[in-house]
Parts: C-alpha cells; sequence; structure tokens
C-alpha cells in the first residue's frame, strides 16, 4: 500500500519541490500551506508521516508538532522539520515538541528520501 | 551523499514557481515595509516580513542563486531578531529593512533575469544590515550558509564496531523506533542484534510507552563513519549510545574521523551528510491539488480557452433561441421552456466564468509604494501614497495592462504636478505631498483614480507647448478640458528637458492608447495650485456586453445597453435645426443634439427624417447626452464580444463586433467615439460645446444646456414612443 | 473545384516546407479578370465560396467588410478594387481566400482559384518595369506559366497596418451620400 505524506510549507515552490520528489518515489502527498490548514485536513486523512516547515503563517511548525504530539492519533506519526542552516534554536524547538527528526534546507531529493525513509516504518 | 538523482530534475519549470512565488511576496512584502514605514509595527508585521524574506532565501538556496541568498541571509537574521524583540526598533532600523526590501527585489530580478548582478550591489545596505546585527545581544550573524563540503565518504576497508544502544523513552515520544534503527544498520553491513530484555517488567506493570528493551550491535561494515553516526542522529539525545571499534590496526583512523557520541551533548557540531549542492528538483505540470487548500494555480491559457469556448455557447445559444422562436411557438412550448433555461445557464455559467479571471487590482497597487519612494527619493521631494479600493477586482488581462500606465501617470505627478517643499510650505500645504490611488467600480466600468494635491496643470504652459509643436493653431480656441487632453497628443512634453525619472519617450498618448487598447479612456480634472486627478474608466468584463440591437438602413448594429437612457420617436416639432446645420431634439426642457448615424456611418438606405426614425439618448461618460438616430430597435441581446481589432485596422466610431444568432457579424458602436466624429452636413467641433442661438434666452433652458450629472442608468428608464 | 484544390492544398503544404530548402517554392494562382495572380501557399489558411459580409464604416472601398470565420472576425479585401480595376460585383461564384499575414489573418476576394504551381526560385524574376497600374511595392516577381504570365504578390506589404490602407492609383473618398 502507498504511504501518504503530508508536507506542510508556505512557500509554493518548497511544498512543490517535496511533493514531486515523493511522488517520484511512489508516495502520496497531501499539501497544506500552514500548521492550522494542515490540522484540519489532517482530522479527515490519515497519513504516514508528516513534513514540515517552521516558520509559517496562522500556525508555525513547532506548534503544529505540539498539537500533534498531544493527540493520542499522532503521538507515533514520523515528523520531520525543515529547517535552514544556523537555525539550532528553531531546531531544538522543534525537537522539544516532539519532531522525530529534521531536514536541513536546501536539500538534494534523495536526502530528502534518505531521511523519510529512515524514520518511516 | 551523492546527489544523482532518482528523477531526471525538470528545473527550469521548477524554477519558474519560485520566480512566481517572488512575484506574489514580493509586493506583499512591500507592502508590509510600507506599513512598517509608516510607523505601523506589530509582531504580525515582522513575522510576516521575516517569513517572505525567508521564504525568498530557502528558494534561492535551493537554486544557487548566490549574491541573493547571500543577502537574503544577512537580510533574514537582522528580521529573526527584530521580530523577537532582540534588536531596538528604531527609525533607522526600518530604514535599513526598507531599503534591504528594495535590494532584495532587485536581487530577484536579476536572478531571474539571469542577469550579473555587480559586485557593489546591495554591499551599503548589506554593510548596515551586517552592523546592526553585531550590536545585538548575541553578536554577529552567523556565517552565511555555505554549500557544505561533503564529509569524508571514502569507504575504508571492513570494520567491526560494537555499539551499545540504550533507548529512553524520550525516543518513542519522538516516534522513533529502534526497529528502524536496526533496519538501517542493517544497510550498512552485516549486523549481530543482541537485545537485552532484563528490563522488562512483568506485564501488570509494563507501561507501553516506556523504554525497556537495550541493544547491543555488532556490525561489520565498510562504510564510513560518518554513515554509522547518521543512523542515530535523531536519537542521540534519547538515548545511551556507544560505539566501539574493534578493530586495534585501523583504530587510529577511526579515531581520526570519528566524533565521539555523548548523550549529554548536543549533536555533533558537524553536520551529517550534506545538504548536497544546487538541489535541482522538478515539478511535474499537473495541476497540484489539496483537500486542504483554498485555492488552486490554474494556466492562464486554460482559463482563457474556457472563457472562449463559453463565449461561443452563448453565441450558440441564441442562435438556438433565435431559430426556435423562428419556428413559432404552439406545440414547442415546452422548447422554449428548455430554451429559456438553457439561456439562464448559459447567463450564470458565463458570469461563473468570467469571475475566474477577475483578480483584486491589490497586486498592480502593492508595487506603487516602492515606485513613489524611489522617485520621490530622486526627486528630492516628500510624497505619500494612499490607496483605496485595491481589493476591486478587474479581468486580470486588463491588469497587466494598467500597470504602466499608472506607473506613468504617478512619475508624471511627482516630477510635474508636486512641488517642491518650498512651494508647497509657501502655498500653505503640507509639506509632504498627497498621492492618491483608488479604484473602484461602477456601472460596469472600473475607475482607477490618480490624484495629487499638486500644481495642477498649467494651462497657458500646456497652451504654448501645443501651439509651439504645432499640434493646434495660434488663434485656436480651447476649453479647458480640450486644453487638458492636449498632454495625450504625441510628442508632447512640457518639460524643456525630459527628465530622467518621467523620460523614456513613453509620453501620456502611449498611456492613453494603452487605456484605448482596453476600451477605455481616461478623463482629467485639474485645478490649478489644488492639485489634478486622472480618471481611467474601463470596461469591466471585456468579452461580453449587453446591448441593444438596432437598424439603420440595412445595416445593423449593437448599442451598448449601459449607456442608453431611453428612446423617443419625436414629433417634427420637437425637432429643431441650429447655426451650422446640426438637429437638436427637444425631451422635457432639455435640448439634445441628434446624430444621424445613417450619415456619420455613411449608411445607404436609411430613415432620413429623425421625426420618422427612432432617437436613442445616450449618455456618454462625461454626462452630456446625445440622440442617436436609428431606423429602429431590434431587440435587447447579450453579446460576446469579439475583437475586431485583432485582423483589422481601428475603425471610427466602432468598438468591436459580435456574431448574431443568425452568424452574421454585427458591429458594436463605441458611443463616445460616435459623439465625436464629423457629420458631413453638420461641422461641429465638440459634442459638449455647442451653441443654440434661436434659443429663448431662457435660464431654465441655459441651465438644461450644461452637462446634466445623472447618473447614467444601467437598464434605460423608459422605451417610449413620443415625448 | 474547390474540394478537390482544396484537398490537394491541404496534402501538399507539409511538402511545401521540406522544398523550400531545396529552392523550389509552391504557390497558389488565382484570377481576376484576365490577369494571374500567385502568393506563397504557407500563408494560405482556408479558400471559402463568398459570404456576405458586414461593412465596416467609413473604409475605402476595396475594404469589403469583415466575415465571421469560425468565430473569429475577418475583414474581406476587393483585391480587384485594391488593384484599381474596378469593384467586385460579388456573387456565389466568388472565392475569398483567408490567409495569415504577419500578425493577422484577412480574406480576399478573388474571382476564382487556379491551381498551385510549384517554381524553382531561379524561375521567379523580377517584375519589370512596365506602366503597370498595381504598385510595384506589392509584387514579388512574375514567373511564366504555360505561355502566360503570373504575377508573385508579397502578402505582407499588401497587408500590412499601416493605418488605413489607401488603394493605389488615387486615394478614395468614402463614398458620400446623397
Amino acid at each position: 500500500m502507498r504511504k501518504r505524506v503530508l508536507t506542510v510549507d508556505d512557500s509554493k515552490t518548497m511544498r512543490d519541490m517535496v511533493s514531486f520528489t515523493l511522488k517520484g518515489a511512489g508516495f502520496d502527498v497531501v499539501e497544506a500551506e500552514d500548521g492550522a490548514k494542515a490540522l484540519d485536513l489532517l482530522a479527515g486523512t490519515a497519513v504516514d508521516a508528516i513534513i514540515t516547515d517552521i516558520n509559517m503563517p496562522n500556525m508555525d511548525g513547532v506548534t503544529l508538532v505540539q498539537r500533534l504530539r498531544a493527540q493520542p492519533k499522532f503521538k507515533s506519526t514520523p515528523i520531520l522539520i525543515l529547517t535552514t542552516e544556523g537555525s539550532e534554536d528553531k531546531k531544538q524547538q522543534g525537537r522539544n515538541a516532539g519532531a522525530t527528526g529534521w531536514i536541513v534546507k536546501p536539500f538534494a531529493p534523495d536526502k530528502l528520501l534518505q531521511v523519510l525513509n529512515k524514520v518511516c516504518p | 551523499m551523492s546527489s544523482t538523482t532518482s528523477t531526471p530534475p525538470d528545473f527550469e519549470r521548477f524554477r519558474a514557481t519560485f520566480f512566481e512565488e517572488c512575484a506574489e511576496i514580493l509586493p506583499e512584502l512591500d507592502e508590509r515595509l510600507s506599513s512598517l514605514h509608516a510607523g505601523e509595527v506589530d509582531a504580525e508585521t515582522l513575522n510576516a516580513i521575516f517569513r517572505a524574506v525567508h521564504s525568498i532565501k530557502a528558494g534561492a538556496a535551493a537554486f544557487n542563486f548566490g549574491p541573493l541568498v547571500e543577502f537574503a541571509h544577512v537580510f533574514e537574521a537582522l528580521l529573526d531578531k527584530l521580530r523577537d524583540d532582540r534588536i531596538q526598533h528604531s527609525e533607522q532600523v526600518f530604514n535599513v529593512i526598507v531599503r534591504a526590501g528594495d535590494v532584495l527585489a532587485e536581487l530577484v530580478e536579476a536572478a531571474r533575469a539571469g542577469s550579473e548582478v555587480p559586485r557593489a550591489f546591495g554591499a551599503d545596505v548589506a554593510a548596515e544590515l551586517k552592523e546592526l546585527l553585531a550590536g545585538t545581544q548575541d553578536g554577529a550573524a552567523q556565517a552565511p550558509p555555505v554549500i557544505p563540503q561533503s564529509l569524508s565518504t571514502q569507504e575504508r576497508g571492513l570494520r567491526n564496531y560494537r555499539i551499545v544502544f540504550e533507548p529512553h523513552s524520550e525516543l518513542f515520544r519522538h516516534a522513533n523506533e529502534p526497529l528502524l534503527i536496526i533496519r538501517e544498520l542493517k544497510r550498512l553491513g552485516d549486523l549481530n542484534v543482541e537485545c537485552i530484555s532484563s528490563n522488562l517488567p512483568n506485564l501488570a506493570s509494563l507501561d507501553p510507552e516506556d523504554a525497556y528493551l537495550s541493544f547491543i550491535f555488532h556490525l561489520s561494515t565498510s562504510a564510513p563513519y560518518a554513515s554509522l553516526a547518521e543512523v542515530f542522529e535523531f536519537v542521540d539525545q534519547d538515548c545511551l549510545l556507544k560505539i566501539e571499534v574493534l578493530d586495534g590496526a585501523d583504530e587510529e583512523e577511526a579515531l581520526e574521523d570519528s566524533e565521539t557520541l555523548d548523550d549529554e551533548n548536543e549533536p555533533k557540531s558537524a553536520g551529517p551528510s550534506p545538504a548536497g549542492t544546487g538541489a535541482r528538483i522538478g515539478i511535474p505540470s499537473a495541476v497540484q491539488t489539496s483537500k486542504g487548500a483554498t485555492s488552486i494555480r490554474v494556466d492562464l491559457a486554460r482559463v482563457d480557452r474556457l472563457v472562449n469556448m463559453v463565449g461561443e455557447l452563448v453565441i450558440t445559444q441564441a442562435m438556438l433561441a433565435q431559430q426556435l422562436s423562428d419556428q413559432g411557438g404552439g406545440q414547442r412550448h415546452q422548447w422554449v421552456q428548455g430554451s429559456e433555461e438553457l439561456a439562464a445557464h448559459t447567463r450564470e455559467l458565463q458570469e461563473c466564468v468570467m469571475a475566474i479571471r477577475m483578480q483584486p487590482v491589490r497586486s498592480v497597487f502593492a508595487r506603487m509604494p516602492r515606485l513613489v519612494r524611489e522617485i520621490a527619493t530622486k526627486l528630492d521631494k516628500k510624497v505619500k501614497l494612499v490607496t483605496s479600493g485595491d481589493q476591486t477586482e478587474v479581468d486580470k488581462t486588463v491588469i497587466e495592462e494598467l500597470t504602466d500606465p499608472i506607473t506613468h501617470m504617478i512619475r508624471n505627478a511627482i516630477d510635474h504636478g508636486v512641488e517642491d517643499a518650498d512651494t508647497r510650505l509657501a502655498a500653505g500645504k503640507p509639506k509632504e505631498a498627497t498621492i492618491e490611488l483608488s479604484a473602484a467600480q461602477r456601472a460596469g466600468n472600473i475607475l482607477i483614480t490618480i490624484a495629487d494635491d499638486g500644481a495642477g496643470i498649467d494651462r497657458q504652459k500646456v497652451l504654448q507647448s501645443a501651439i509651439a509643436k504645432g499640434i493646434i493653431r495660434e488663434d485656436a480656441k480651447l476649453s479647458d478640458d480640450e486644453i487638458h487632453n492636449l498632454i495625450f497628443a504625441p510628442g508632447f512634453s512640457t518639460a524643456s528637458v525630459v527628465t530622467e525619472v518621467s523620460g523614456r519617450g513613453v509620453g501620456m498618448d502611449v498611456v492613453r492608447r494603452n487605456i484605448a487598447g482596453l476600451g477605455g479612456r481616461i478623463q482629467i480634472h485639474s485645478i490649478p495650485g489644488k492639485g489634478t486627478r486622472f480618471t481611467l474608466v474601463i470596461p469591466l468584463t471585456l468579452a461580453v456586453l449587453d446591448g441593444m440591437l438596432v437598424a439603420v438602413g440595412k445595416e445593423k448594429y449593437i448599442l451598448p445597453l449601459a449607456s442608453i437612457v431611453e428612446s423617443i420617436r419625436p414629433d417634427q416639432r420637437q425637432v429643431r435645426t441650429v447655426t451650422g446645420g446640426a438637429q437638436v431634439v427637444a425631451v422635457r426642457g432639455e435640448f439634445i443634439r441628434l446624430i444621424p448615424l445613417h450619415r456619420i456611418l455613411n449608411v445607404p438606405g436609411a430613415i432620413l427624417e429623425p421625426w420618422k426614425a427612432l432617437v436613442v439618448v445616450i449618455e456618454t461618460e462625461n454626462g452630456s447626452k446625445a440622440g442617436l438616430v436609428v431606423d429602429e430597435l431590434i431587440g435587447q441581446q447579450q453579446v460576446v464580444v469579439k475583437s475586431l481589432a485583432e485582423n483589422s485596422e481601428a475603425v471610427s466610431g466602432i468598438s468591436g463586433a459580435t456574431i448574431l444568432g443568425n452568424g452574421r457579424v454585427a458591429l458594436i458602436l463605441d458611443i463616445e467615439g460616435v459623439c465625436g466624429m464629423p457629420d458631413r452636413a453638420a461641422p461641429l467641433e465638440s459634442c459638449s460645446e455647442f451653441q443654440i442661438p434661436d434659443c429663448d434666452n431662457n435660464p431654465a433652458m441655459r441651465a438644461a444646456q450644461t452637462s446634466t450629472n445623472r447618473p447614467r442608468a444601467s437598464q434605460p428608464e423608459e422605451m417610449r414612443a413620443g415625448a | 473545384m474547390n474540394a478537390a484544390l482544396a484537398a490537394q492544398i491541404a496534402n501538399t503544404a507539409p511538402s511545401a516546407a521540406s522544398s523550400a530548402a531545396a529552392g523550389v517554392k509552391q504557390f497558389i494562382s488565382f484570377r481576376i479578370g484576365e490577369e494571374e495572380y500567385a502568393i506563397d501557399i504557407m500563408a494560405v489558411r482556408e479558400i471559402k465560396g463568398w459570404t456576405e459580409t458586414t461593412t465596416l464604416p467609413n473604409q475605402p472601398e476595396h475594404i469589403l467588410g469583415v466575415m465571421n470565420l469560425r468565430g473569429t472576425i475577418v475583414p474581406v479585401f476587393d483585391l480587384r478594387r485594391r488593384f484599381g480595376m474596378g469593384l467586385t460585383e460579388a456573387a456565389k461564384s466568388h472565392v475569398v481566400i483567408i490567409v495569415a499575414v504577419l500578425d493577422r489573418i484577412v480574406g480576399m476576394l478573388v474571382d476564382a482559384v487556379s491551381d498551385i504551381l510549384t517554381v524553382d526560385s531561379s524561375e521567379i524574376r523580377p517584375v519589370p518595369e512596365m506602366d503597370r497600374s498595381i504598385s510595384a511595392d506589392f509584387l514579388a516577381g512574375i514567373v511564366s506559366v504555360n505561355e502566360s504570365m503570373v504575377v508573385i504578390l508579397a502578402l505582407e506589404e499588401l497587408f500590412s497596418r499601416t493605418g488605413n490602407e489607401k488603394s493605389l492609383q488615387e486615394a478614395d473618398e468614402p463614398q458620400s451620400l446623397q
């Protein structure tokens, strides 16, 4: 069965990058522009993993991770956060909120797949 | 880690997405920066600005746009500190940020055009940004993102490791899994797993989310140490981890490129595998939709095609309806009902489709604050731009055509209209000039106003210049309106030296042509000393028109319904001839100039006497009225406007064409144009200005002569015969 | 004629492109009165029987009006008039050749379409300095076919958008009304 990944990022370019890479590797992809929309989407769609950016309007990535981990449904869903080089504090915040792992932007497609495969059962 | 990808990158299309996104981000950023500049400083604005720059940086890094990335990085760093209140808010800071925004926009444009950026470009702003950063609590900005070097990925000989791995419950809370760790280790080589379960309590007291198991791995691998470390990169804070190299001989080598992992420390400082240089990732061309998204992107070509097809549908439906009514009613009343339903559905479909292409003018307006800043700075004038109605919606094709005219008129306003500070103060005006840019919808048109509180148009100067250029004769008598309109004459410019700002030979004549190309016109209202107001009037929906089909001789024409006030069949007594040969008709005390269409349009076989024909009273943009003499009204009809200009030269008095139900082409009259066309039998100078010497010297009559500012009815008030 | 010729045109057009390289050109020739003219086959989009056009007001007489070409408004020019040889009494037997020139599509009213000519570029000679009624600007060359002379027209010059297109002998005043 195909695995489904949710990508959350306010940048369409980023979402497209992730989506294309994942789809090419056989994943199903759903997208959301910010944390709030992600939660809405997840209320009705099951996913096997979540990749989220940190800086987004309406609800940032760290808050999204916190909210997700607070729900039993998402306790063991792998969540990867997208960080930029040099934003250690954000990475740590994400970690503390419960993120499974991180990917540094900009990333190579196969790096993305490698990390995702690492955390996805 | 090599960067060979399994799918071939389609990065051209992908770049386009990035620049499209920038094209959306930059104007919004500009708006936010304007707010900042205007003193509206709040967390939301700062966050939004940060995110905008952050997004641009992230994308730029993916495409390796060096100068852009570097600049954006410093900019972002400062914005990050600013939004966290780690930098003092001050006018100086905001000024730098605003300028940085401009530099960023330029760099994006350069990246898009693929042009070289001079090394010094933006260097001054960047330096200021760095300076401000240096003054903050945690010191200078971190180094810009260097495309990371690959860590040693060279394969060594086979090595044996002994790894002790004791996960803490924290590990599970991050949705990490020892099983996945094991899977990864297996990929590196030969793995032997020993599981220690001595900590497992009995089932009753087992907490399923706690960690009780620990592992000892024996791994035989030739993979570099970095790969091994990477397996644990996400979990190393949540476990006890010890990696030992077992082969004595290579131990030193191993220690060289290894880093001790300590579960108490921060993760190793050198990142794991390189992020890859110049990631190029393509995107499919299909439309991306997602359940959560509230909008989708669609190729404009597809929308255009849709609009065209619906237009054709309207015509076909009209044809069917006509043929059906030609057949007569009676038994076929079911068909009639069906036909009417079809008409209603088609109309609604049309409205929906037209709405797809509508966009708020905000995207055009958003570029203006920066423009005003630039020009005002260049000309050393203080100018404030106030916009309103930017959510007014206009067809997308119109939006694109609006930027240049508006830009040019604002340039002109600042250059020629706005006085310098001293002059303004002396005139009792505030030092800072105000330019108002507004958009509004009115009766099927969109009105865009550019108004300034400057010196107004210097009529004398304009006149002199026009005479000097031979545009008008020396003794010509012109009304104020006509003098204003001289600025649209080709080659006209009162500036003795066309300034660098307004120059480039663009000219108001080009502006007018642009607007005319959209089917619109420009009105000027100017008061010396007070200011000038330009109003662009552009028809709202380019493609569909509510029209009245009229017959003149054997020709048929469409009159835009919105321009029609009423239609009358006058008595002979109501029609009078005035000096010059023109005819007027008296309607409720008002004298309305008659325009015999058959003469204007050279149509043979028409009814010559107005009292035997029909007079359709129309109202022009400026409120003045005229009576078009036609043979008869055939009926109201919604028509799809087809472009005449696509293949034909412009024809005076005709704004477009449509295809009637019978497949024949009918021309759509340009009301304004028709009013201005010469009538051989009665040459007149202009529509709004004519004398009626044989009229009674009656103040009431006089008053009736001047333009009435009656709002134009969107439906004709009455269609009746006789006054 | 039309259907067969039209089919022939449809079939030859692609090969015209390939033979262009070899210096061979193809034209559609047509007749106006006693004269034969030809135009580049690549410009020809369609050949239609004459249908009534809608008159454009105040235009020179050689602009017959506009017609509906499957939803596009296309102007139709009376070539006879354009060449100063009088008005065409348009009737069902006449033909309108739809051509694509520069950025527009226009229709040319002619008496009849004659043939497809395949001509080597070397055979095309410049128009001699004779007393011709048609301005040399509009003529791209002349070629001899079966003993008769066919004048090749320069479509781009003929239909350039230079404001109001004047007729050639004298500037026509639009017909004034009595």
